[in-house]
């Protein structure tokens, strides 16, 4: 069995497309909304794309910018230009 | 955000980090590597291949100062915003502003240990690519301490218990808790810190403080709380996952680092669970509109989140240490016995408590149904009875204390509830003390370390606990009152109940006038 990776983002305007972007391509993925924030876990793996996000906020992204928004996460980073990878899977 | 995003990037993310970290270092020609870094060698870790080390966030300090001018910018917006709007008056409940001073007193200044500590190891380490992320840390934790006191510092304007955070910090009894384990970790090695640090404090216990606790500041109207704590949690994102992979890295470097960090996993384990003892009774107690309940907090942050990291380290020879059973069965008692212990010991605390209303431990018996009923309710409907016949319970005795955690000793036996735990170690003639079998097990591996512990209870009795000039053989030399004063707690305003407290009296007053003109 994979183990959770999650990832908590605030619950703002900044985030509010970037979540979008993160449902629409895990679909594994499910969305907990607390107070001021959400909490997005997934089975294994959960993905941050760069494209999926500017289609939806229709302006250039830089992935790095999820820093400012960012509260928690769980499983290991690996971050490129065009992808941000969360993942406990070998 | 309006940040403008460059359109023909000249390099990748990764090409960037490679030359503004390892490209920035140099081989020194005329003095010894050794001799440059003499510290990062002594704890026993051996590194063959530093190059394997790398940031996954590969953030680089142009990027890092960009997102952190951000941070801030939205940070001190709201914050002034609270403050402008005498946001105060839009809390809950005034009993959550007793939440904000065990921030600012137990809290604030372990950032700035914190910060102090990455500033030392980011010279120790021989490599520049954990060097650049420690420094980055270190400028992290000033920014966590330095915008908690002044978003807190709104609070102190108008209640008390805040004004001699510093001071408290450094002397108040309770707070010898949280001191005492930073203090631990900074006199550790480079790696022994940041493998503390990187996940004791911030894997397993920002997470608990930063995520369900500033999430309930939210809920209780805390806007001021709530945006540094989340302000703080964006950067904690980044240095878990730095203190995560440089274990990763480490054992991954060489066999003989297994057992140290195994070694180091089990005594951090044990004394952030310690630690977190506080943050237990605060969510449980202290948050006066509840999110979620400690053992609910607990099972997603600990349960969940490093059962998924032990997992993970299991390839690598790492197992789950052997505390986490005690810490399972002392899971549904945790908060009610620090909130017990608090609410009799309240004389010597910067803080107000109450006893749980009628409301609140029918939420906790909900909450805790194989505990709360059975051992905690009873004692808080005997209190409430005291109170009702105007003869409060209280405490005054100097309670004992566990030589390594520095909590009093008030837990009770793995599995028995109703026995007192107490564990003793004799070390060169003398007794020592200890409020559980890991504490003595930390203890027992660095004796002469820990017998240098500054215990609260045993520097009042050696009479260090007195303001300079004290004569305690004056006619009519009262020690309490003396202590108190030593401490700066001025009694009947910053301690006892909160019923019946200024801040109480003052909270109702100012809402009041808010609605009103005149």
């Amino acid at each position: 069995m994979s183990s959770t990776v999650f990832l908590a983002l605030q619950a703002n305007d900044d985030t509010r497309h970037v979540i979008d972007a993160i449902m629409a391509d895990n679909p594994a993925a499910s969305l907990d909304p607390q107070p001021a924030m959400v909490r997005i876990t997934a089975p294994g793996t959960l993905v941050v794309r760069r494209e999926t996000i500017e289609e939806l906020v229709g302006r250039d992204f830089d992935l790095q910018e999820l820093h400012v928004n960012m509260i928690s996460l769980s499983g290991r980073v690996d971050e490129t230009d065009d992808i941000f990878t969360l993942s406990w899977d070998r | 955000m309006d940040m403008p995003v460059t359109k023909k990037k000249k390099l990748g993310l990764k090409e960037r980090y490679a030359l503004m970290t390892r490209g920035l270092g140099w081989e020194p020609s005329y003095q010894p590597i050794d001799d440059i870094f003499p510290m990062d060698r002594f704890e026993g870790i051996k590194i063959h291949d530093w190059d394997a080390w790398e940031d996954p966030f590969r953030l680089t300090m142009d990027a890092y100062w960009k997102y952190q001018a951000e941070k801030e910018r939205k940070l001190y917006a709201i914050v002034d915003a609270f403050a402008q709007s005498n946001g105060h008056l839009t809390l809950s409940d005034a009993r959550y502003i007793n939440t904000v001073k065990l921030f600012v007193n137990g809290f604030a200044p372990l950032e700035y240990m914190s910060h102090r500590g990455f500033a030392h190891i980011g010279r120790q380490f021989r490599d520049v690519g954990p060097r650049v992320a420690c420094m980055m840390q270190s400028l992290d934790e000033m920014r966590h301490s330095q915008t908690q006191i002044h978003a807190i510092s709104n609070y102190n304007r108008y209640y008390s218990g805040m004004a001699e955070f510093r001071h408290h910090h450094d002397y108040l009894p309770y707070l010898q808790v949280p001191k005492s384990f930073f203090e631990d970790a900074a006199t550790g090695g480079p790696f022994e810190f940041i493998v503390a640090i990187g996940f004791a404090f911030e894997y397993v216990l920002t997470n608990l403080v930063f995520v369900p606790f500033i999430s309930g500041a939210a809920y209780n109207g805390d806007m001021g709380a709530m945006t540094f704590g989340f302000s703080a949690q964006s950067d904690e994102a980044r240095h878990m996952t730095l203190g995560l992979e440089v274990i990763k890295f480490v054992l991954e470097q060489d066999p003989v680092n297994v057992p140290i960090v195994q070694k180091w996993l089990n005594k951090w384990t044990w004394r952030g669970v310690r630690l977190l003892t506080l943050v237990a009774m605060m969510q449980d107690y202290m948050l006066p509109k509840r999110v979620m309940s400690w053992a609910e907090a607990w099972e997603i942050y600990f349960e969940e989140n490093c059962g998924a990291l032990f997992r993970d380290l299991a390839r690598y020879g790492i197992v789950m240490p052997p505390c986490v059973e005690q810490i399972r069965l002392e899971r549904d008692h945790l908060s009610h016995i620090a909130w017990c212990h608090f609410y009799q010991a309240r004389g010597t605390s910067d803080f107000h408590v109450w006893l749980p209303s009628k409301e609140d431990m029918d939420w906790l018996s909900a909450k805790y149904p194989d505990t709360f009923d059975r051992y905690y309710r009873p004692r808080y409907e005997y209190w409430a009875k005291c109170e009702a016949e105007g003869k409060p319970f209280e405490a005054t005795a100097v309670p004992m204390q566990c030589q390594v955690c520095q909590i009093p000793m008030m837990f009770t036996e793995p599995g028995d509830p109703l026995t007192l735990c107490q564990r003793h170690a004799d070390y060169k003639g003398e007794q020592y003390h200890f409020c559980s079998d890991h504490c003595r097990d930390i203890f027992e591996d660095e004796p002469e370390k820990f017998i240098q512990s500054k215990i609260a209870g045993h520097e009042v009795f050696k009479g260090n606990a007195f303001r300079p000039g004290t004569d305690p053989t004056a006619e009519g030399f009262n020690p309490a009152a003396e202590a108190l004063a030593f401490f700066r707690i001025e009694h009947g305003r910053d301690n006892g109940l909160h019923n019946g407290s200024t801040d109480e009296r003052n909270f109702a007053l100012w809402r009041g006038l808010a609605k009103a003109n005149d």
